[in-house]
């Protein structure tokens, strides 16, 4: 995925290859068991997230006992549709993932950065650092982890260490789950960061049938598996659960064609595919929002009414808005065009000038939870076809 | 615009406060007692500003001029748009609150219908009612500072305008739209995973995305996102959330026209929306 190393950060949850995991760094656990494993948790002092079925979908919430987990649900996600289902089965981790990315947990939504107060001779800053909280996540995805390592790379970049994030990914402790089923949506085995989870996860699950492979792939997974004392795996089940991973990297429908990334997106600046998609995008925001690594954010501050104190609060924003596009004196990106362009040109293209790395880790997100289903990876093929033959092509719209 | 208040800064403490006066015009009240609703923040509001006029509050009535005007209400009838002139000229910084004074509100579903059968229908005497055959909103008969949309309107985002004015900075009023601040709310979007027509991607942000937060699909009551009537920015893009509405889930034109003419129904693009799609019908 990327053109320089992309696990500099956080070095002891990286570079553990599942071939070269050790056999005491894994063990079996049978589903009805997990219990066991929430348990230890909560003895570690770890508040446990998982998802939960809320509203149609699911949302990390604080689950207490394996009952809380959407037991027998699964997904079905495409383009600006999501739907639950149930299931006869027993399966834990059968819901891929909600709108919800880690993003949340490190990156938060809006938070006080200063809290200022004025004072006889100007006005006193105070720096509102989160205080540091053990908090583990249970069904992170592969995407979710990768989403997670290219934040790592802007907020925790040595000159430009965020502070805030750097405080709420301390206590971040991570359950990966390998997908064994795709969505409609996924594309993450062309972005090469999934199904299976590679790095920057503490423990992986793989759910085979009622069993549960658990891995560790940090010392602190390592230590809370030692806990467990678990049955070693046999080698049958690890065969049967890299299996049904591959399996689930080769089903998926949707890809992203990156072999002439970024230069071919900056050769479409002015292709007429620009003015397709602009009529259908609502400029609402959603895919930016729902995307493990968009980190744009803006700053507001919320004074009282005799303006003695004030809180600087950072606020999740998104290029799609209108204020983002505003300069001195000037809009630069006026239009829904405009905005879509950068958009796209930035994930796809110019990160990886940025970053060193693509802003696209292939969760599906954005094209499920755009309102009128626009889907990336159908507007690149577009784009990288020459303009004379893209134009006015698929509708993503069915109009009236 | 703050710099048009005389007094700001550590002045207005001490000095004499900016004058606020409330005046109503065809509305139901409910943003006004979202003033009275400020509860603890009334109080702080009270001593920032001298409450010089606010009939639904107090019956001191002083006479203006007024610094700060909050007009809440559309304009209906002949003696309200005689009104409203006055009002402007007696008032610094004008600002309309809620969606009947600064789109027309519900009452514009007029603007499509005949007043006079309505009046025949439901007065016994219709002789006696005076009314315009129109609801309109203020901007169309005097020039706005600021425009608060809701219905309701925001407290917290009214509290937070006047807190700059008096400050003497420009305040800050978002154009984005609704599911901005529904994402950052953490909720599961009804568009997508329930079917429902939600009008938060073409709606405005302020209310903090609470129907939603609800379960339930944005109507439109903050009205048209971002360059609706005041402001920087183009009309949001209505057409195609209809296209969807239609396509994806199925709404026929009348629903979509129905979604489009609500409480906002007469706000620059939602008009055009509703308009397009009766054509439809
Ligand atoms: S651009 Fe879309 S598919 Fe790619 S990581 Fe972001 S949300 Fe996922
Ligand atoms: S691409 Fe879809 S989700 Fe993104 S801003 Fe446009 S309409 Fe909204
Ligand atoms: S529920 Fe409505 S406001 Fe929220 S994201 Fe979905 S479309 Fe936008
Ligand atoms: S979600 Fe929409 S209808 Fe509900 S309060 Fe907010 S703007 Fe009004």
């Amino acid at each position: 995925m990327a053109t320089r190393p992309t696990t500099q950060f956080g070095t002891e949850r990286t570079g553990i290859c599942i071939m070269s995991i050790a056999s005491e760094m894994r063990g079996i656990l049978p589903t009805a068991n997990l219990q066991r494993l929430l348990d230890a948790l909560s003895a570690k002092g770890y508040r446990i997230i998982g998802p939960t079925a809320h509203d149609g979908s699911v949302v990390w919430e604080t689950v207490r006992s394996v009952s809380d987990l959407p037991i027998g649900w699964r997904d079905q996600q495409e383009p600006g549709r999501y739907r639950l289902e149930q299931t006869a089965s027993q399966e834990v981790f059968g819901v891929v993932h909600g709108p919800q990315s880690l993003k949340p947990f490190v990156f938060a939504p809006r938070e006080p950065l200063l809290q200022i107060e004025r004072t006889k001779d100007g006005f006193a800053p105070r720096q509102m650092i989160p205080q540091l909280e053990k908090v583990a996540v249970i069904g992170a995805r592969a995407c979710d982890l990768a989403g997670l390592t290219v934040q790592d790379r802007i907020f925790l970049n040595d000159a430009y260490r965020d502070p805030y994030y750097a405080a709420r990914r301390e206590g971040l402790f991570v359950i990966a789950v390998n997908c064994v089923r795709a969505l409609s949506t996924c594309f993450c085995a062309s972005m090469e960061t999934g199904p299976r989870a590679k790095t920057g996860f503490d423990l992986a699950l793989t759910e085979v049938d009622d069993r549960l492979l658990i891995e560790a792939g940090s010392e602190a997974g390592f230590d809370l598996l030692s806990d467990l004392s678990l049955s070693p795996a046999p080698q049958k089940l690890l065969d049967e659960a890299a299996t049904r991973v591959d399996a689930c990297g080769h089903s998926q429908v949707r890809r992203l064609e990156r072999s002439r990334l970024p230069q071919a997106l900056y050769d479409a600046h002015e292709h007429p595919r620009w003015d397709d998609v602009a009529g259908c995008c609502l400029a609402c925001t959603n895919c930016t929002m729902v995307c493990p690594t968009c980190f744009c954010h803006a700053a507001e501050e919320t004074p009282d009414l005799d303006h003695q104190q004030t809180a600087h609060v950072r606020l999740w924003d998104s290029c799609f808005t209108q204020e983002h596009g505003y300069i001195h004196g000037k809009n630069i990106r006026p239009t829904i065009k405009d905005r879509y362009r950068m958009w796209l040109t930035h994930k796809l293209a110019s990160w990886i000038d940025q970053f060193g790395m693509s802003g696209c880790v292939g969760c599906g997100r954005c094209i499920t939870w755009c309102p009128v289903g626009i889907d990336l990876t159908e507007e690149l093929s577009a784009l990288l076809v020459p303009a004379s033959r893209s134009s006015v092509t698929s509708q993503q719209v069915e109009g009236p | 615009m703050g710099d048009r208040l005389v007094h700001h800064g550590e002045a207005t403490k001490k000095a004499a406060r900016p004058r606020l006066a409330v005046f109503k015009f065809a509305s139901c009240d409910g943003c006004q007692l979202s003033i009275l609703n400020l509860e603890e923040d009334l109080l702080a509001l009270g001593q920032a500003l001298d409450i010089a006029y606010f009939p639904e509050a107090s019956s001191d009535m002083k006479p203006g001029p007024y610094d700060i005007g909050l007009v809440e209400g559309s304009i209906t009838t002949a003696e309200d748009a005689h009104r409203i002139l006055s009002i402007r000229r007696q008032t610094k910084v004008l600002i309309t609150i809620g969606a009947c004074a600064t789109a027309g509100g519900i009452q514009a579903l007029r603007n499509w219908a005949d007043v006079e059968a309505f009046k025949q229908v439901v007065y016994p005497s219709p002789e006696y009612i005076q009314s315009l055959s129109t609801s309109t909103p203020i901007s169309e008969h005097v020039q706005v500072d600021f425009e608060l949309w809701g219905c309701p309107i925001d407290k917290g985002q009214l509290l937070r305008v006047i807190t700059d004015l008096i400050a003497g900075i420009q305040p800050r009023l978002p154009a984005d739209s609704v599911c901005l601040e529904c994402k950052r709310r953490g909720n599961v979007c009804v568009l997508v995973a329930k079917g429902m027509p939600c009008l938060g991607p073409v709606t405005r942000i302020g209310c903090g995305a609470i129907c939603p937060g609800m379960g339930r699909d944005c109507y439109g009551c903050f009205g048209p996102s971002e360059g609706a009537r005041k402001g920087p920015g183009l009309p949001p893009n209505t057409a195609s959330l209809a296209k969807h509405f239609h396509g994806g889930l199925q709404l026929i034109p009348i629903e979509i026209m129905r979604r489009f003419r609500g409480i906002n129904g007469y706000g620059s693009s939602f008009l055009a929306e509703s308009n397009a799609w009766e054509k439809k019908t």
